[in-house]
């Protein structure tokens, strides 16, 4: 997989008051992700060629990806493939990237979600709502010990887009 | 091609009342605005100012006020002479309850192509919100060094 040909689509940014080492852990547990990310159980083998799940709270796989840059505690990246039949296919591959600076006492945490080829805005919106509520949620529980219980639906607008293109959405 | 803007949103554990004041309250901006005290009597067609230790950085006019749903403002970042050469952009939050949450979506807009503001903004805006909402849920803002964002050009007052 050539990483010059992603391109970023969507950049999001949180300022987080705890240190690199919490931020990564909360990223890389199944401990952590459950309460953040609406009880999704993320587990990460930690090193390149890696394998990266996040399972459903009813134990499905949900999302799966390899690990392709792992710099403990500053830079994670992963494949980010959510489990639709034909998705990856017709989409190509997600690729997710945590980038994870100290910023005086808090820490600066970046998630980019990248792709090789032009995604549509409808498909996109998926992850713009996403990714906000899962963050917030995860700052929330790193300041305050309480994750924010967010309730999400996918866009409908992005599950019409993935309809047309053949992609079976549960 | 999309036009340009930022949008940002956050899920906050607070009411929309907190969270209108703390977008509208000087004393309260300070504390997670970088030192910057919001200005205005947050009426249609009032003056809107930013103040940071004194110094005015930006101005505008206010556009629309619904408490405690929408809030939208021009602005006008006055600091440079690039800057001020630029038409206003327009600021705009809505604040939505989702739950026992609010979610604030941020809609900054009507930039001028290779508008010299648009890196700093969006560098910018990221580290204020996450104080307001440090600030709103634990009781304690971020201290983030202005450095920290890595604005072109700009290491900080």
């Amino acid at each position: 997989m050539n990483l010059d040909n992603f391109k970023p689509a969507i950049v999001y940014t949180i300022y987080i008051a705890s240190t690199p080492e919490k931020v990564w852990e909360a990223l890389t547990t199944a401990e952590f992700s459950k309460k953040y990310f609406s009880g999704f159980a993320v587990e990460a083998e930690l090193k390149v060629g890696g394998a990266f799940v996040a399972r459903a709270p009813d134990g499905s796989v949900h999302i799966s990806g390899e690990v392709i840059e792992c710099v403990s505690p500053r830079k994670l990246t992963i494949t980010w493939n959510v489990n639709w039949s034909a998705l990856v296919e017709k989409l190509g591959p997600t690729l997710v990237t945590y980038d994870i600076e100290p910023a005086g006492d808090a820490v600066k945490l970046t998630l980019t979600q990248a792709h090789d080829r032009p995604i549509d805005d409808d498909i996109l919106s998926g992850g713009r709502s996403g990714w906000p509520a899962i963050l917030s949620s995860l700052k929330s529980l790193l300041e305050t010990g309480q994750a924010l219980v967010i309730k999400m639906e996918p866009p409908q607008r992005m599950l019409d887009a993935l309809k047309k293109l053949g992609i079976k959405t549960p | 091609m999309r036009k340009p803007e930022f949008v940002y949103v956050t899920y906050i554990a607070t009411t929309p009342e907190k969270l209108w004041e703390a977008l509208t309250s000087s004393e309260f901006s300070k504390r997670y605005w970088f030192d910057t005290e919001v200005k205005s009597d947050w009426k249609v067609g009032s003056p809107f100012a930013l103040v940071m230790n004194g110094t005015t950085t930006d101005v505008g006019e206010i556009l629309q006020v619904d408490r405690p749903r929408w809030l939208s403002y021009t602005f006008h970042h006055v600091l440079s002479e690039a800057a001020r050469k630029e038409r206003p952009t327009k600021v705009t939050f809505n604040l939505e309850p989702h739950g026992k949450l609010v979610k604030l979506t941020l809609t900054h807009e009507d930039f001028e192509d290779g508008s010299v503001i648009l890196d700093g903004i969006s560098k910018g805006w990221p580290a204020i919100l996450s104080s307001l909402k440090s600030l709103l849920e634990s009781g304690a803002a971020l201290a983030i060094p202005p450095s920290a964002l890595a604005i072109e050009g700009y290491d900080g007052p």
